[in-house]
């Protein structure tokens, strides 16, 4: 059933990355452009998912578990720091330079676009560099995420 | 749901403004269904990286069903409304690999991206997504402004 599940939010998630055009990097970097010709428009993605998913989020604190598992999986880590603000930094420059976050470029790889391929993969060496980073410093447990 | 029809729903909108709204409001709604039912966080960088670089306890089912969903939805948007979602690149295959790179690194270095944090973590008001998303943004927006006014294009 969770797969299943998984399948659906997934599917509704990058419907709404397609619908909204955040698939487009022509369009992420004309709303990132906030020093040239802005375009406001993927502002309103944003303000649409938070209106529901704000709403949504602080509902389930009430509940003690999820529908169909025994728990809530929440991030463990709750301190603001240096990982924190220089990973948002870097990703945020990868951002600027192509206009892709994970989820549109996943989603965008149904084109079969080839570059779009090429960005996946290279993320995906990103990640894996960085949990090679992570364990060579031997505190798995204390840096690595858990989805 | 078709964007002319709903003219009357939200007129002050145009097109292009309602279709980011509606597309927001899907993936808002994905986000919530997911954690009510799943408990878990929608977050991209997470399941999709942990697929590769966390293969144990039998995850990697849900993990790939999300990321296939991923692509399905992109597929059936096409489908419905082949003038929606269209990919317009702007870097050069060498721009998209150093993107990439960042982006991939960047993201698992901070435990989230857009979905994660942007979403999920600003509706959970958790201050370690707050503070990622602002400075995310805020990096995104500086690099392409010093990347479009420097006449550099990777």
């Amino acid at each position: 059933m969770r797969p299943l599940v998984a399948l659906g939010c997934g599917t509704l998630f990058g419907a709404g990355l397609t619908y909204a055009g955040m698939t487009d990097p022509a369009r992420v970097l004309g709303f990132l452009d906030v020093f040239g010709d802005w375009d406001p428009a993927l502002a309103l993605v944003m303000a649409g998912a938070l209106l529901v998913s704000l709403p949504a989020f602080q509902w389930a604190r009430r509940h003690p578990r999820p529908l169909l598992d025994i728990q809530f999986f929440l991030p463990e880590r709750f301190r603001i720091d240096a990982d924190l603000v220089l990973g948002a930094g870097l990703f945020g420059i990868g951002w600027g330079i192509a206009g892709l976050c994970p989820g549109p470029a996943l989603a965008g790889l149904a084109s079969g676009m080839p570059e779009l391929l090429l960005f996946v993969a290279a993320m995906a060496t990103g990640m894996s560099l960085r949990s090679w980073r992570v364990r060579q410093r031997a505190r798995a447990g204390e840096f690595e995420c858990k989805s | 749901m078709t964007v002319g029809k709903c003219r009357r729903c939200v007129p002050m909108l145009d097109t292009g403004l309602r279709a980011a709204l509606y597309g927001g409001l899907m993936i808002g709604a994905a986000a919530a269904l997911f954690y009510w039912l799943n408990g878990r966080i929608a977050g991209v960088s997470g399941i999709f990286g942990d697929l590769f670089l966390d293969r144990k306890n039998g995850h990697s089912p849900w993990r790939l069903a999300f990321v296939g969903g991923l692509l399905l939805g992109y597929l059936l948007v096409r489908a419905a409304r082949p003038e929606l979602g269209q990919i317009h690149l702007q870097a050069s295959p060498v721009g998209m690999v150093i993107a990439g790179l960042l982006v991939g690194y960047g993201t698992r270095m901070s435990c989230g991206c857009t979905s994660g944090h942007g979403i999920c973590g600003v509706a959970r008001i958790s201050p370690r997504s707050l503070a990622a998303t602002g400075i995310f943004m805020l990096s995104a927006m500086i690099t392409l402004a010093v990347v479009r006014h420097s006449g550099w294009w990777p």
